[in-house]
């Protein structure tokens, strides 16, 4: 049995595995053949028969299956006790989890329990050395859990140095969903769930829960119109409705244009965010602080439409439209229609 | 009966206005270069436990923050919305505190506040966007959580139980737990209510011990008249903390680099916003297919 491997916590909804932590397998497996070691998985709910199916692909060695009546809806306890107590039999190097609700509810309290450390919103995770310049001391392969920080223009290399599993969430859509084999070969193991969970632990009851579809395709979309602080108002910002609907597009945002009420936070596009990669990315009185950039550069086209000539975004911008929105998206509206069709 | 709350609230930077000093050269934030405000979150999660002092007649609702001497002011924020009193936890073995270690300290002074059913405090800081110090406090003090509450909907002071709606991934969810218990609060929950000008009469010379030797309050014998403006400042040794668990040495995630972003310039093109510039830009973009 091997020990010191890399782990991904799946996030379940009834019985189908959440698109990030597919996400996280696929980097999971790279970081585990860069570390040399076993990929693990753990999927924890009700009526999981052939949940491993749905993992296996990802190239996941062994996928624990902790299947028990109270483990869905997700509570804070048993799946924290789950965690807690696997890791201190397993004792991974690495555990990544989605930076969904139930992740950064997950993640801390399994990480205060073991004393680990735990990155919250990476948006790139790596392998490397470490020397620490104060005791000489020298560490090997770490886990180098990277993500922008504080207000913008700052990204931060965070590391582990001392406590294991070296925890990082990540926010869906940051990181590529890839099949590694259909076939992929691993070892399922069923757990007792009670000899990890006390019955003490299922003291929050789930009365009501209510769960819909995404309103709209921010995630999938191959057009974004993404609006920022500079759209002026909500009534300024619901110009880009106007252009996104001609364009079969859909509308996205800035931190501050959320924070400033101009729309709601499910279209905040950026590290705290969805990540979004569309073919042409239209950004409209954005200035582009490192968080934002962070969940749209690997966009195909980049339009900055902005009043500032030297705002970040524009550097990164295939097209700069130095102008003021309120100007030039009714424009772009009326020269569509007439050279489209 | 009655409720005994106590809302974790801090201090931070003002993340919307960040200069180049933000900063320092080990990585941790330089707060001085920052205007500093109430953490918003923390503002929903206040209004949340005064709604429930509200509801429930002789609840008290204490502020518990941990930062520098001048995190003071935030005590004195929460007074002046209704908030009965509070603790400030400050001492430099504090300092360079990641997640873990800020819970490591809280969770000591709750023991040390002793009495409690409910803490409360905002999703996350704008500082850090980590969402991680509610949950660790709870599980420090071996509670259960509510994370991401949208409102309390209900407290049974018989049943000992709490109701919370809260915002999960694409929807919404009904729950009920036991206290004592930690509940962390969405910036989407009802706003805070403003100062109340009669509590801001009331507290407006409330100090902590260190303020009150700095600033040589102009009717010291104030502090005796009126035992509620004496704000309370702990140490570490008053919490009887570990040191070992405080601060950058009670930190299991070390700050390894901090860049300076230069983005990759791109060979772009620039227009004006003249009808022909949109027009012919948006002529090239049907031409090759980049909008259909």
């Amino acid at each position: 049995m091997t020990m010191n491997n890399v782990f991904v916590y799946c996030e379940l909804e009834g019985a189908t595995v959440a698109d990030v932590s597919l996400e996280l397998l696929t980097k999971g497996r790279k970081l585990a053949n860069r570390l040399g070691c076993q990929l693990e998985a753990i999927a924890a709910g009700s009526g999981l028969d052939g949940i491993e199916k749905q993992i296996l692909p990802y190239g996941a060695d062994r996928v624990h299956v902790f299947d028990a009546p109270g483990l869905f809806p997700y509570t804070s306890l048993p799946h924290t006790s789950i965690l807690v107590n696997l890791f201190k039999a397993e004792k991974p190097q690495i555990c990544l989890m989605g930076a969904t609700v139930i992740g950064r509810d997950l993640g801390p309290r399994v990480s205060s329990a073991l004393t680990s450390g735990l990155t919250a919103d990476c948006t790139s995770l790596e392998i490397g050395d470490h020397e620490d310049k104060k005791s000489g001391t020298k560490y090997e392969n770490l886990l180098y859990q990277i993500r922008p920080a504080f207000g913008g223009n700052i990204v931060a290399t965070i590391i582990n140095p001392e406590h294991r599993p070296q925890m990082a969430t990540v926010r869906e859509g940051v990181m590529k969903k890839e099949v590694l084999d259909p076939n992929y070969q691993g070892e399922v193991i069923r757990h007792d769930v009670a000899k990890f969970v006390p019955e003490t632990d299922y003291v929050v009851k789930v009365i009501d829960r209510h769960v819909e579809k995404a309103k709209h395709n921010l995630k999938g979309s191959p057009i974004v119109v993404a609006g920022g602080y500079g759209m002026g108002s909500k009534e300024g910002f619901d110009l880009l409705f106007d252009l996104a609907k001609e364009l079969h597009a859909e509308v996205g945002a800035s931190r501050a244009a959320v924070d400033a009420g101009f729309c709601d936070h499910d279209r905040q596009i950026g590290q705290t965010g969805v990540t979004v990669r569309p073919k042409l990315y239209i950004a409209c009185g954005i200035s582009g602080q490192i968080q934002h950039i962070a969940g749209m550069q690997e966009s195909g086209i980049i339009i900055s439409i902005n009043n500032d000539p030297n705002a970040p975004i524009n550097t990164i911008a295939d097209y700069v439209i130095n102008g003021s929105v309120e100007e030039v998206i009714p424009k772009m509206i009326k020269y569509y229609k007439q050279n489209s069709k | 009966m009655s409720l005994k709350i106590v809302v974790l609230a801090k201090q931070v930077p003002d993340t919307r206005n960040v200069g180049k000093d933000a900063m320092t050269a080990e990585g941790t934030v330089n707060r001085s270069a920052l205007p500093a405000i109430f953490n918003p979150e923390d503002l929903n999660a206040l209004e949340q436990a005064l709604r429930l002092k509200d509801r429930h007649p002789g609840s008290t609702v204490t502020i518990l923050t941990m930062g520098p001497g001048r995190a003071a002011s935030i005590i004195r924020e929460g007074l002046f919305r209704g908030a009965d009193g509070g603790y400030l936890l400050t001492d430099r073995a504090f300092a360079g505190a990641d997640t873990l270690a800020t819970s490591y300290a809280l969770s000591m002074a709750i023991r040390k506040i002793k009495d409690y059913d409910i803490i409360i405090g905002g999703r996350q800081a704008i500082d850090g966007d980590t969402a991680q110090v509610g949950p660790q406090v709870a599980e420090k003090l071996g509670l259960t959580q509510i994370t991401y509450a949208e409102e309390i909907l209900n407290v049974d002071e018989a049943a000992r139980r709490i109701t919370v709606k809260r915002h999960i991934d694409g929807g919404v969810e009904t729950v009920e737990g036991p206290l004592p218990i930690v509940v962390t609060v969405n910036g989407s929950a009802a706003p805070c209510r403003p100062r109340n000008a009669k509590l801001v009469q009331k507290y407006k010379y409330a100090l902590t011990p260190t303020e009150k030797a700095q600033e040589a309050p102009a009717h010291p014998e104030l502090y005796d008249q009126r035992p509620y403006l004496n704000l309370v400042e702990w140490s570490v040794a008053d919490v009887e903390a570990d040191l070992a668990q405080c601060g950058l040495s009670g930190s299991p995630t070390k700050v390894k680099t901090i860049q300076n972003i230069v983005f990759q310039a791109k060979e772009s093109k620039t227009l004006s916003g003249s009808d022909a510039d949109v027009e012919g830009l948006i002529v090239e973009l049907l031409a090759n297919h980049t909008i259909g």
